[in-house]
Protein backbone atom coordinates (compact mmCIF):
# COMPACT_ATOMS: atom_id res chain seq x y z
CA UNK A 1 0.00 0.00 0.00
CA UNK A 2 2.82 2.51 1.37
CA UNK A 3 4.99 1.23 -1.49
CA UNK A 4 2.87 2.05 -4.39
CA UNK A 5 2.50 5.38 -2.97
CA UNK A 6 5.34 6.31 -3.57
CA UNK A 7 5.69 4.91 -6.53
CA UNK A 8 2.91 7.19 -8.09
CA UNK A 9 4.86 10.07 -6.30
CA UNK A 10 8.23 9.06 -8.21
CA UNK A 11 5.89 8.48 -11.41
CA UNK A 12 4.62 12.11 -11.05
CA UNK A 13 7.74 13.65 -10.09
CA UNK A 14 9.23 12.09 -13.75
CA UNK A 15 6.52 13.48 -15.35
CA UNK A 16 6.80 17.33 -14.26
CA UNK A 17 10.34 17.14 -15.23
CA UNK A 18 10.16 15.21 -18.39
CA UNK A 19 7.40 18.25 -19.11
CA UNK A 20 9.96 20.36 -18.19
CA UNK A 21 12.80 19.25 -20.17
CA UNK A 22 11.20 17.73 -22.84
CA UNK A 23 12.20 14.22 -24.34
CA UNK A 24 14.90 13.27 -22.09
CA UNK A 25 15.96 9.84 -20.99
CA UNK A 26 13.19 8.45 -18.45
CA UNK A 27 15.16 4.93 -17.77
CA UNK A 28 14.14 5.24 -13.74
CA UNK A 29 12.08 2.69 -12.13
CA UNK A 30 9.17 5.15 -11.64
CA UNK A 31 8.78 6.45 -15.60
CA UNK A 32 8.88 2.46 -16.70
CA UNK A 33 5.54 2.03 -14.57
CA UNK A 34 3.99 5.48 -16.01
CA UNK A 35 5.05 4.03 -19.85
CA UNK A 36 3.40 0.78 -19.07
CA UNK A 37 0.29 2.57 -18.04
CA UNK A 38 0.33 4.62 -20.84
CA UNK A 39 0.77 1.71 -23.17
CA UNK A 40 -2.25 0.35 -21.18
CA UNK A 41 -3.86 3.60 -21.93
CA UNK A 42 -3.20 3.45 -25.56
CA UNK A 43 -4.08 0.46 -26.16
CA UNK A 44 -7.42 0.04 -24.09
CA UNK A 45 -10.23 0.44 -26.59
CA UNK A 46 -11.95 2.34 -23.71
CA UNK A 47 -9.01 4.70 -23.19
CA UNK A 48 -7.24 5.68 -25.90
CA UNK A 49 -8.26 3.60 -28.60
CA UNK A 50 -5.02 4.40 -30.58
CA UNK A 51 -5.51 1.29 -32.63
CA UNK A 52 -8.41 2.16 -33.80
CA UNK A 53 -6.31 4.90 -36.76
CA UNK A 54 -2.61 4.52 -36.22
CA UNK A 55 -0.18 1.78 -36.21
CA UNK A 56 1.91 1.07 -33.13
CA UNK A 57 4.51 -1.49 -32.27
CA UNK A 58 3.04 -4.20 -30.03
CA UNK A 59 -0.32 -3.70 -31.00
CA UNK A 60 -2.31 -5.91 -33.38
CA UNK A 61 -4.75 -5.11 -36.16
CA UNK A 62 -4.29 -1.43 -36.14
CA UNK A 63 -6.36 1.02 -38.47
CA UNK A 64 -5.10 3.50 -41.06
CA UNK A 65 -7.14 6.58 -40.80
CA UNK A 66 -3.73 8.64 -38.48
CA UNK A 67 -0.14 7.86 -39.47
CA UNK A 68 1.52 4.98 -37.96
CA UNK A 69 3.20 6.48 -34.72
CA UNK A 70 6.95 5.34 -35.32
CA UNK A 71 10.32 7.32 -33.81
CA UNK A 72 8.31 9.67 -31.97
CA UNK A 73 11.26 11.56 -30.64
CA UNK A 74 13.03 12.64 -34.04
CA UNK A 75 9.29 13.74 -34.70
CA UNK A 76 8.07 15.45 -31.67
CA UNK A 77 11.41 17.11 -30.24
CA UNK A 78 9.14 19.04 -28.32
CA UNK A 79 7.47 17.13 -25.29
CA UNK A 80 4.54 19.82 -25.35
CA UNK A 81 4.19 19.76 -28.67
CA UNK A 82 3.36 16.11 -28.76
CA UNK A 83 0.84 16.49 -26.03
CA UNK A 84 -0.85 19.15 -27.15
CA UNK A 85 -1.73 16.85 -30.43
CA UNK A 86 -3.51 14.58 -28.25
CA UNK A 87 -5.03 16.68 -25.78
CA UNK A 88 -6.77 18.54 -28.57
CA UNK A 89 -5.75 17.53 -32.05
CA UNK A 90 -8.16 20.26 -33.95
CA UNK A 91 -6.08 22.96 -31.89
CA UNK A 92 -3.79 22.32 -34.64
CA UNK A 93 -5.64 21.21 -37.17
CA UNK A 94 -9.64 22.12 -37.15
CA UNK A 95 -10.26 19.30 -39.46
CA UNK A 96 -8.53 16.73 -37.77
CA UNK A 97 -10.22 13.81 -37.02
CA UNK A 98 -8.36 12.61 -34.21
CA UNK A 99 -10.56 12.70 -30.81
CA UNK A 100 -9.72 15.73 -28.76
CA UNK A 101 -9.01 13.08 -25.89
CA UNK A 102 -8.10 16.27 -23.19
CA UNK A 103 -10.40 18.89 -24.18
CA UNK A 104 -12.98 16.12 -24.23
CA UNK A 105 -12.14 14.44 -20.98
CA UNK A 106 -11.80 11.12 -22.66
CA UNK A 107 -8.30 10.85 -20.87
CA UNK A 108 -7.70 12.24 -17.96
CA UNK A 109 -4.33 14.23 -17.64
CA UNK A 110 -2.04 12.12 -15.66
CA UNK A 111 -3.53 9.61 -18.57
CA UNK A 112 -2.31 11.87 -21.15
CA UNK A 113 1.27 12.09 -19.34
CA UNK A 114 1.46 8.53 -19.39
CA UNK A 115 0.63 8.13 -23.00
CA UNK A 116 3.05 10.69 -23.85
CA UNK A 117 5.97 8.50 -21.98
CA UNK A 118 4.82 5.67 -24.32
CA UNK A 119 4.79 6.91 -27.27
CA UNK A 120 8.24 8.73 -26.53
CA UNK A 121 9.56 4.48 -26.29
CA UNK A 122 8.51 4.19 -29.77
CA UNK B 1 -18.78 30.21 -64.50
CA UNK B 2 -20.23 30.57 -61.72
CA UNK B 3 -21.56 27.33 -61.37
CA UNK B 4 -18.20 25.84 -61.88
CA UNK B 5 -16.68 27.84 -59.44
CA UNK B 6 -19.51 26.68 -56.43
CA UNK B 7 -18.77 23.10 -57.49
CA UNK B 8 -14.89 23.27 -57.11
CA UNK B 9 -15.55 25.24 -53.70
CA UNK B 10 -17.51 22.46 -52.47
CA UNK B 11 -15.19 19.76 -53.38
CA UNK B 12 -12.25 21.41 -51.98
CA UNK B 13 -14.23 21.61 -48.72
CA UNK B 14 -15.61 18.13 -49.22
CA UNK B 15 -12.01 16.92 -49.60
CA UNK B 16 -11.04 19.11 -46.40
CA UNK B 17 -13.72 17.23 -44.83
CA UNK B 18 -15.17 18.53 -42.20
CA UNK B 19 -14.44 22.32 -42.89
CA UNK B 20 -18.11 21.67 -45.09
CA UNK B 21 -19.67 21.94 -41.35
CA UNK B 22 -18.57 25.55 -41.08
CA UNK B 23 -20.35 25.97 -44.30
CA UNK B 24 -24.17 26.22 -44.20
CA UNK B 25 -26.16 23.58 -44.95
CA UNK B 26 -28.18 26.67 -47.31
CA UNK B 27 -25.14 27.30 -49.37
CA UNK B 28 -25.79 25.16 -51.89
CA UNK B 29 -28.61 23.46 -53.32
CA UNK B 30 -29.76 19.66 -53.57
CA UNK B 31 -28.95 19.53 -56.90
CA UNK B 32 -25.16 20.77 -56.58
CA UNK B 33 -24.79 18.89 -53.67
CA UNK B 34 -26.26 15.38 -55.28
CA UNK B 35 -23.40 16.12 -58.31
CA UNK B 36 -20.79 16.97 -55.65
CA UNK B 37 -21.12 13.56 -53.62
CA UNK B 38 -21.68 11.50 -56.37
CA UNK B 39 -18.23 12.89 -58.18
CA UNK B 40 -16.32 12.63 -54.67
CA UNK B 41 -17.14 9.19 -54.11
CA UNK B 42 -16.25 8.19 -58.04
CA UNK B 43 -13.12 10.36 -58.13
CA UNK B 44 -12.12 7.75 -54.58
CA UNK B 45 -13.27 4.58 -55.72
CA UNK B 46 -12.42 4.69 -59.50
CA UNK B 47 -13.60 1.94 -61.27
CA UNK B 48 -16.97 1.45 -59.34
CA UNK B 49 -19.82 1.75 -61.09
CA UNK B 50 -22.42 4.01 -59.69
CA UNK B 51 -24.52 1.32 -58.98
CA UNK B 52 -22.72 -0.79 -57.25
CA UNK B 53 -22.18 1.74 -54.40
CA UNK B 54 -25.72 -0.33 -53.42
CA UNK B 55 -23.72 -2.83 -51.55
CA UNK B 56 -21.66 -0.55 -49.31
CA UNK B 57 -18.51 -1.79 -48.02
CA UNK B 58 -17.97 -4.87 -50.17
CA UNK B 59 -18.49 -2.17 -53.10
CA UNK B 60 -14.81 -1.25 -52.05
CA UNK B 61 -13.30 -4.70 -50.44
CA UNK B 62 -12.39 -7.22 -53.04
CA UNK B 63 -11.59 -9.40 -49.33
CA UNK B 64 -14.68 -9.61 -47.21
CA UNK B 65 -16.54 -9.17 -50.68
CA UNK B 66 -15.68 -12.54 -50.71
CA UNK B 67 -16.98 -13.88 -48.10
CA UNK B 68 -19.85 -11.49 -48.43
CA UNK B 69 -21.03 -13.27 -51.96
CA UNK B 70 -21.03 -16.40 -50.18
CA UNK B 71 -23.37 -15.71 -47.72
CA UNK B 72 -25.73 -14.10 -49.81
CA UNK B 73 -26.22 -17.32 -51.53
CA UNK B 74 -27.69 -18.80 -48.65
CA UNK B 75 -29.06 -15.24 -47.58
CA UNK B 76 -29.78 -15.45 -44.20
CA UNK B 77 -32.87 -12.86 -44.45
CA UNK B 78 -34.69 -15.18 -46.82
CA UNK B 79 -36.96 -16.81 -44.20
CA UNK B 80 -37.93 -13.07 -42.48
CA UNK B 81 -39.05 -11.96 -46.72
CA UNK B 82 -41.64 -15.29 -46.69
CA UNK B 83 -42.61 -14.08 -43.11
CA UNK B 84 -43.40 -10.47 -44.21
CA UNK B 85 -45.38 -11.83 -47.28
CA UNK B 86 -47.50 -13.85 -45.12
CA UNK B 87 -47.99 -10.61 -42.98
CA UNK B 88 -49.07 -8.31 -46.07
CA UNK B 89 -51.74 -11.09 -46.65
CA UNK B 90 -53.12 -11.87 -43.47
CA UNK B 91 -55.97 -9.41 -42.68
CA UNK B 92 -56.25 -7.04 -40.26
CA UNK B 93 -58.98 -8.51 -37.69
CA UNK B 94 -61.18 -5.76 -39.86
CA UNK B 95 -61.01 -7.87 -42.67
CA UNK B 96 -58.65 -5.51 -44.15
CA UNK B 97 -54.91 -5.55 -45.33
CA UNK B 98 -51.97 -3.93 -46.03
CA UNK B 99 -52.83 -3.59 -49.74
CA UNK B 100 -55.90 -1.56 -48.33
CA UNK B 101 -53.17 1.62 -47.47
CA UNK B 102 -50.70 0.64 -50.68
CA UNK B 103 -53.39 -0.14 -53.55
CA UNK B 104 -50.07 0.05 -55.90
CA UNK B 105 -48.86 -3.47 -53.71
CA UNK B 106 -45.80 -4.06 -51.56
CA UNK B 107 -43.42 -2.77 -54.00
CA UNK B 108 -43.17 0.95 -52.18
CA UNK B 109 -39.66 1.69 -51.97
CA UNK B 110 -38.90 4.24 -54.36
CA UNK B 111 -41.79 6.07 -53.01
CA UNK B 112 -40.23 7.07 -49.79
CA UNK B 113 -38.32 8.93 -47.81
CA UNK B 114 -40.75 11.62 -48.99
CA UNK B 115 -41.81 15.07 -48.03
CA UNK B 116 -45.38 15.43 -47.06
CA UNK B 117 -46.54 19.00 -48.11
CA UNK B 118 -49.45 18.98 -45.99
CA UNK B 119 -47.96 17.50 -42.63
CA UNK B 120 -45.16 19.53 -43.51
CA UNK B 121 -42.96 16.31 -42.44
CA UNK B 122 -40.47 13.63 -44.55
CA UNK B 123 -42.56 10.78 -43.87
CA UNK B 124 -40.63 6.84 -44.22
CA UNK B 125 -42.07 3.26 -44.89
CA UNK B 126 -42.16 2.03 -41.94
CA UNK B 127 -44.28 5.38 -40.94
CA UNK B 128 -46.35 4.61 -43.24
CA UNK B 129 -46.67 0.58 -42.08
CA UNK B 130 -47.40 1.72 -38.61
CA UNK B 131 -49.87 4.85 -39.56
CA UNK B 132 -51.47 1.56 -41.74
CA UNK B 133 -51.91 -0.68 -38.78
CA UNK B 134 -52.93 2.09 -36.76
CA UNK B 135 -55.62 3.11 -39.21
CA UNK B 136 -56.84 -0.41 -39.13
CA UNK B 137 -57.25 -0.64 -35.52
CA UNK B 138 -53.99 -2.76 -34.75
CA UNK B 139 -50.83 -1.65 -32.41
CA UNK B 140 -48.05 -0.28 -34.22
CA UNK B 141 -44.76 -2.26 -34.44
CA UNK B 142 -41.81 -1.43 -32.78
CA UNK B 143 -39.39 0.71 -35.13
CA UNK B 144 -35.92 -1.12 -34.79
CA UNK B 145 -35.97 -4.77 -34.87
CA UNK B 146 -38.56 -8.16 -34.81
CA UNK B 147 -41.78 -7.92 -37.00
CA UNK B 148 -41.51 -4.56 -38.46
CA UNK B 149 -38.68 -5.58 -40.48
CA UNK B 150 -40.25 -8.70 -41.93
CA UNK B 151 -42.85 -6.46 -43.34
CA UNK B 152 -40.16 -4.12 -44.02
CA UNK B 153 -38.27 -6.90 -45.86
CA UNK B 154 -40.51 -8.05 -47.98
CA UNK B 155 -41.87 -4.84 -49.44
CA UNK B 156 -37.97 -4.24 -49.90
CA UNK B 157 -37.91 -7.63 -51.85
CA UNK B 158 -40.91 -6.49 -54.01
CA UNK B 159 -39.00 -3.31 -54.98
CA UNK B 160 -35.81 -4.21 -55.72
CA UNK B 161 -34.09 -2.62 -58.98
CA UNK B 162 -36.41 0.01 -58.53
CA UNK B 163 -34.24 3.23 -58.39
CA UNK B 164 -34.03 5.53 -55.59
CA UNK B 165 -35.81 9.06 -56.27
CA UNK B 166 -36.14 11.44 -53.29
CA UNK B 167 -37.68 14.99 -54.59
CA UNK B 168 -36.71 17.79 -52.98
CA UNK B 169 -40.02 20.11 -54.09
CA UNK B 170 -39.06 22.61 -55.82
CA UNK B 171 -40.20 26.13 -54.15
CA UNK B 172 -40.97 24.31 -50.99
CA UNK B 173 -39.25 25.95 -48.35
CA UNK B 174 -39.64 23.62 -45.97
CA UNK B 175 -38.98 20.91 -47.38
CA UNK B 176 -35.31 22.31 -48.58
CA UNK B 177 -35.38 23.04 -44.73
CA UNK B 178 -35.72 19.85 -43.70
CA UNK B 179 -33.36 18.66 -46.23
CA UNK B 180 -30.86 21.40 -44.90
CA UNK B 181 -31.04 19.93 -41.35
CA UNK B 182 -30.48 16.53 -42.32
CA UNK B 183 -27.51 18.01 -44.21
CA UNK B 184 -26.65 19.87 -41.21
CA UNK B 185 -27.09 16.96 -38.50
CA UNK B 186 -24.75 14.58 -41.29
CA UNK B 187 -22.09 17.13 -41.13
CA UNK B 188 -21.44 18.23 -37.35
CA UNK B 189 -19.49 16.84 -35.46
CA UNK B 190 -20.56 15.01 -32.04
CA UNK B 191 -20.29 13.26 -29.03
CA UNK B 192 -17.59 12.56 -26.72
CA UNK B 193 -15.69 11.47 -29.46
CA UNK B 194 -16.45 14.29 -31.46
CA UNK B 195 -16.86 13.01 -35.27
CA UNK B 196 -19.43 13.85 -37.31
CA UNK B 197 -21.11 10.86 -39.64
CA UNK B 198 -18.73 12.52 -42.45
CA UNK B 199 -15.81 12.27 -40.55
CA UNK B 200 -16.33 8.34 -40.83
CA UNK B 201 -18.81 7.72 -44.15
CA UNK B 202 -16.98 10.50 -46.18
CA UNK B 203 -13.30 11.55 -45.40
CA UNK B 204 -12.34 8.26 -44.17
CA UNK B 205 -14.45 5.86 -46.12
CA UNK B 206 -12.57 3.17 -47.53
CA UNK B 207 -9.91 3.38 -44.48
CA UNK B 208 -9.65 1.11 -41.76
CA UNK B 209 -11.08 1.69 -38.68
CA UNK B 210 -9.20 -0.90 -36.43
CA UNK B 211 -10.17 -4.13 -38.63
CA UNK B 212 -13.62 -2.63 -40.16
CA UNK B 213 -13.36 -0.99 -43.41
CA UNK B 214 -15.82 2.38 -43.60
CA UNK B 215 -18.00 2.44 -46.08
CA UNK B 216 -18.98 5.47 -48.23
CA UNK B 217 -22.13 7.43 -47.72
CA UNK B 218 -23.05 7.32 -51.01
CA UNK B 219 -25.07 4.03 -51.28
CA UNK B 220 -25.69 3.42 -47.82
CA UNK B 221 -29.80 3.87 -47.83
CA UNK B 222 -30.47 0.60 -50.43
CA UNK B 223 -30.45 -2.27 -48.69
CA UNK B 224 -32.19 -1.87 -45.64
CA UNK B 225 -33.69 -3.55 -43.81
CA UNK B 226 -30.12 -5.26 -42.93
CA UNK B 227 -29.50 -8.17 -41.67
CA UNK B 228 -25.97 -8.02 -39.40
CA UNK B 229 -24.10 -10.87 -38.57
CA UNK B 230 -23.22 -8.83 -35.10
CA UNK B 231 -27.47 -8.08 -34.67
CA UNK B 232 -27.86 -11.96 -35.14
CA UNK B 233 -30.96 -10.52 -36.95
CA UNK B 234 -32.64 -7.63 -39.24
CA UNK B 235 -32.25 -3.85 -38.13
CA UNK B 236 -33.93 -1.23 -39.73
CA UNK B 237 -31.65 2.29 -40.81
CA UNK B 238 -32.86 3.86 -38.31
CA UNK B 239 -31.63 1.08 -35.32
CA UNK B 240 -27.87 2.07 -37.79
CA UNK B 241 -28.24 5.74 -37.00
CA UNK B 242 -28.52 4.93 -33.24
CA UNK B 243 -25.50 2.44 -33.23
CA UNK B 244 -23.21 5.28 -35.50
CA UNK B 245 -24.45 8.16 -32.93
CA UNK B 246 -23.89 5.86 -29.90
CA UNK B 247 -20.52 4.97 -30.74
CA UNK B 248 -19.26 8.06 -30.40
CA UNK B 249 -20.70 8.32 -27.47
CA UNK B 250 -23.28 10.40 -28.39
CA UNK B 251 -27.24 10.33 -27.20
CA UNK B 252 -28.91 8.89 -30.00
CA UNK B 253 -32.52 9.70 -30.78
CA UNK B 254 -35.63 7.88 -31.44
CA UNK B 255 -35.85 5.80 -34.56
CA UNK B 256 -38.39 7.86 -36.22
CA UNK B 257 -37.80 11.46 -34.67
CA UNK B 258 -38.06 14.35 -37.02
CA UNK B 259 -33.87 13.99 -36.46
CA UNK B 260 -33.53 10.82 -37.71
CA UNK B 261 -35.99 11.18 -40.56
CA UNK B 262 -34.32 14.70 -42.02
CA UNK B 263 -31.31 12.28 -41.81
CA UNK B 264 -32.47 10.02 -43.81
CA UNK B 265 -34.20 12.14 -46.43
CA UNK B 266 -31.00 13.95 -47.08
CA UNK B 267 -28.59 11.13 -47.11
CA UNK B 268 -31.01 8.91 -49.08
CA UNK B 269 -30.98 12.04 -51.94
CA UNK B 270 -27.66 11.63 -52.26
CA UNK B 271 -28.72 7.98 -53.72
CA UNK B 272 -30.61 8.99 -56.52
CA UNK B 273 -30.29 7.18 -59.39
CA UNK B 274 -28.92 3.80 -57.21
CA UNK B 275 -31.12 0.96 -57.61
CA UNK B 276 -32.83 -0.18 -54.27
CA UNK B 277 -31.84 -4.10 -53.05
CA UNK B 278 -32.92 -4.77 -49.69
CA UNK B 279 -33.05 -6.81 -47.98
CA UNK B 280 -28.99 -7.25 -47.51
CA UNK B 281 -26.56 -8.81 -45.48
CA UNK B 282 -23.63 -6.73 -43.28
CA UNK B 283 -20.76 -8.26 -40.84
C1 LIG C 1 -10.28 8.38 -34.96
C2 LIG C 1 -8.95 8.44 -35.38
C3 LIG C 1 -7.83 8.63 -34.41
C4 LIG C 1 -7.65 8.14 -33.13
C5 LIG C 1 -8.58 7.25 -32.32
C6 LIG C 1 -6.36 8.63 -32.68
N1 LIG C 1 -5.79 9.38 -33.66
FE1 LIG C 1 -3.94 10.23 -33.60
N2 LIG C 1 -4.22 11.01 -35.48
C7 LIG C 1 -5.33 10.81 -36.26
C8 LIG C 1 -5.17 11.54 -37.50
C9 LIG C 1 -6.18 11.58 -38.65
C10 LIG C 1 -3.90 12.17 -37.44
C11 LIG C 1 -3.24 13.05 -38.52
C12 LIG C 1 -3.03 14.47 -38.05
C13 LIG C 1 -4.31 15.16 -37.63
O1 LIG C 1 -5.29 15.12 -38.38
O2 LIG C 1 -4.35 15.70 -36.52
C14 LIG C 1 -3.35 11.82 -36.15
C15 LIG C 1 -2.10 12.23 -35.70
C16 LIG C 1 -1.51 11.83 -34.52
C17 LIG C 1 -0.16 12.19 -34.11
C18 LIG C 1 0.80 13.03 -34.93
C19 LIG C 1 1.54 12.10 -35.81
C20 LIG C 1 2.38 12.78 -36.84
O3 LIG C 1 3.23 12.08 -37.40
O4 LIG C 1 2.15 13.96 -37.11
C21 LIG C 1 0.05 11.60 -32.89
C22 LIG C 1 1.33 11.68 -32.07
C23 LIG C 1 -1.14 10.88 -32.55
N3 LIG C 1 -2.06 11.03 -33.56
C24 LIG C 1 -1.31 10.16 -31.39
C25 LIG C 1 -2.49 9.49 -31.03
C26 LIG C 1 -2.68 8.82 -29.77
C27 LIG C 1 -1.61 8.69 -28.69
C28 LIG C 1 -3.95 8.33 -29.76
C29 LIG C 1 -4.69 7.61 -28.67
C30 LIG C 1 -4.61 8.12 -27.35
C31 LIG C 1 -4.54 8.69 -31.04
N4 LIG C 1 -3.62 9.40 -31.77
C32 LIG C 1 -5.82 8.34 -31.43
C33 LIG C 1 -6.43 10.05 -35.95
C34 LIG C 1 -6.65 9.41 -34.73
C1 LIG D 1 -16.55 6.55 -35.65
C2 LIG D 1 -16.93 6.16 -36.95
C3 LIG D 1 -18.36 6.31 -37.40
C4 LIG D 1 -19.19 7.40 -37.32
C5 LIG D 1 -18.89 8.76 -36.71
C6 LIG D 1 -20.42 7.03 -37.97
N1 LIG D 1 -20.34 5.75 -38.43
FE1 LIG D 1 -21.74 4.79 -39.56
N2 LIG D 1 -20.58 3.11 -39.54
C7 LIG D 1 -19.35 2.98 -38.93
C8 LIG D 1 -18.87 1.62 -39.10
C9 LIG D 1 -17.53 1.08 -38.58
C10 LIG D 1 -19.87 0.93 -39.82
C11 LIG D 1 -19.83 -0.55 -40.28
C12 LIG D 1 -18.99 -0.67 -41.51
C13 LIG D 1 -19.58 0.10 -42.65
O1 LIG D 1 -20.48 -0.39 -43.34
O2 LIG D 1 -19.20 1.27 -42.83
C14 LIG D 1 -20.93 1.91 -40.10
C15 LIG D 1 -22.08 1.63 -40.84
C16 LIG D 1 -23.05 2.56 -41.17
C17 LIG D 1 -24.19 2.28 -42.02
C18 LIG D 1 -24.51 0.94 -42.67
C19 LIG D 1 -23.91 0.83 -44.02
C20 LIG D 1 -24.27 -0.47 -44.67
O3 LIG D 1 -23.94 -0.64 -45.85
O4 LIG D 1 -24.86 -1.35 -44.03
C21 LIG D 1 -24.91 3.44 -42.11
C22 LIG D 1 -26.21 3.66 -42.88
C23 LIG D 1 -24.21 4.44 -41.32
N3 LIG D 1 -23.09 3.87 -40.77
C24 LIG D 1 -24.63 5.76 -41.17
C25 LIG D 1 -24.02 6.66 -40.30
C26 LIG D 1 -24.59 7.95 -39.96
C27 LIG D 1 -25.86 8.53 -40.52
C28 LIG D 1 -23.74 8.52 -39.06
C29 LIG D 1 -23.91 9.79 -38.29
C30 LIG D 1 -25.09 9.94 -37.52
C31 LIG D 1 -22.62 7.62 -38.88
N4 LIG D 1 -22.83 6.49 -39.63
C32 LIG D 1 -21.52 7.88 -38.10
C33 LIG D 1 -18.64 3.99 -38.31
C34 LIG D 1 -19.11 5.27 -38.08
Amino acid sequence: MRSSAIITTAAACVITLAGTFGGMSMATAGASSSVDFGKKTAFNRKKGNCLACHAIAGGVSPGDIGPPLVAMKARFPDRNKLRAQIWDATANNPNSRMIPFGRHKVLSEKEIDAVVDFLYTL
Amino acid sequence: MKKQLVAVLAISLLATGSAFANKKATDTTPEEDLKVYRDYFMKKFPGVPLNEFQNGVYAIDKVSRDSWEAIEEFPPYEPMIEEGEEMWNKPFANGKTYSSCFPDGPAQRKNYPRWDAKRKMVVTLPMMVNECREKNGEKPLKWAKGPITRILSYMAYESRGQKTHVVIPKGDADALAAYNDGKSFYFARRGQLNFSCASCHVESAGQHIRTDILSPALGQTTGWPVYRSKWGELGTLHRRFKGCNKQVRAKPFKPQHRQYRNLEYFLTHMSNGIEYNGPSARK
